[in-house]
């Protein structure tokens, strides 16, 4: 797999989330990605960056654009060094929230790409990836 | 600080959001929303979302939030010209918007927010309407 373009965003604060969104339609658009699929992949983006700026303290994420043969994909990684989550399959549970969101974050941006994986440990923070591919 | 601006029309407020909004802004909305039907005892808010790109849980859940609050407050909500790739996102997001009120477009939410507030008046908003 080749990974042809990278970029860095850090995110902090609220707006950060705007941009991280920003940042990942102009690259679902310029990779030629449909309408619907700029929509789930941007909605799953805003998600898991605002998880990283309000429970993992904020971090930054990367996006990545992947080249597998004929296939051309968009990997975005969000990166914290918050507290952790204790356990994983609890938080991807629909409806498990421990702040006062609805608990949908996890369990829908999963559903809304290709490929999604979690890693996290107590007082090290979280990782999450996710990809989509054209 | 920006704002996104309320008109009134009549017993109704009227929001069109134009732009991506922050968590913070977003919160801003809906206070602003709440103190304005006060204000103006307003009996019906109407939310142009249909320049929004993306509807995610936490706009999601404050739309709701506005429904539920200005229903306490007297006032009928209802979200109009959501698109079709935000509302096809919205499902398998697994958002399931619950009693927020939709409708295609202006016109048609127009009606439906003058048949719910109808409904909670007896017919009085109708009656003034065509007066
Ligand atoms: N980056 C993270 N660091 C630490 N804890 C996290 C992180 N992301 C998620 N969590 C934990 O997992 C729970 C579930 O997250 P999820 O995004 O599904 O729901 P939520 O953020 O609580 O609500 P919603 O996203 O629907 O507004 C959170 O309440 C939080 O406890
Ligand atoms: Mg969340």
């Amino acid at each position: 797999m080749n990974v042809k373009r990278t970029e860095e965003l850090v995110l902090a604060q609220s707006e950060d989330i705007v941009r991280a969104r920003q940042t990942v339609r102009a690259w679902m658009i310029r990779e030629g990605f449909s309408l619907v699929d700029q929509t789930k992949m941007v909605t799953a983006a805003s998600e898991l960056a605002r998880n990283a700026v309000d429970y993992g303290g904020g971090g930054v994420v990367l996006l990545e654009q992947l080249l597998e043969g004929a296939r051309a994909g968009l990997r975005i990684t969000f990166t914290d060094r918050g507290p952790g989550i204790p356990d994983l399959e609890l938080a991807q549970t629909d409806g498990y929230s421990t702040g006062t969101g609805l608990g949908m974050g996890l369990g829908g941006s999963r559903r809304l790409v290709n490929e999604f994986t979690i890693a996290s440990s107590p007082g090290q923070g979280t990782v999450v990836t996710i990809t989509r591919w054209r | 600080m920006e704002t996104i601006p309320i008109l009134k029309v009549g017993d109704c407020l009227l929001i069109s959001i134009q732009v991506d909004m922050h968590d913070r802004l977003a919160m801003s909305l809906q206070n602003h929303i709440t103190e304005q039907v006060v204000k103006h005892h307003a009996r019906g808010v109407m939310i142009d979302i249909s320049a929004l790109e993306m509807v995610d849980s936490f706009i999601g859940r404050v739309l709701g939030s506005i429904a539920a609050m200005t229903r306490v407050l007297g006032a009928e909500t209802v979200v109009v010209g959501m698109r079709p790739a935000v509302a096809i996102t919205l499902v398998e997001l697994g958002l399931s918007l619950g009693t927020l009120r939709t409708a295609l477009n202006v016109e048609v939410g127009m009606e439906l927010l003058g048949s719910l507030i109808d409904a909670s008046t007896g017919g009085a908003f109708r009656e003034r309407q065509a007066d």
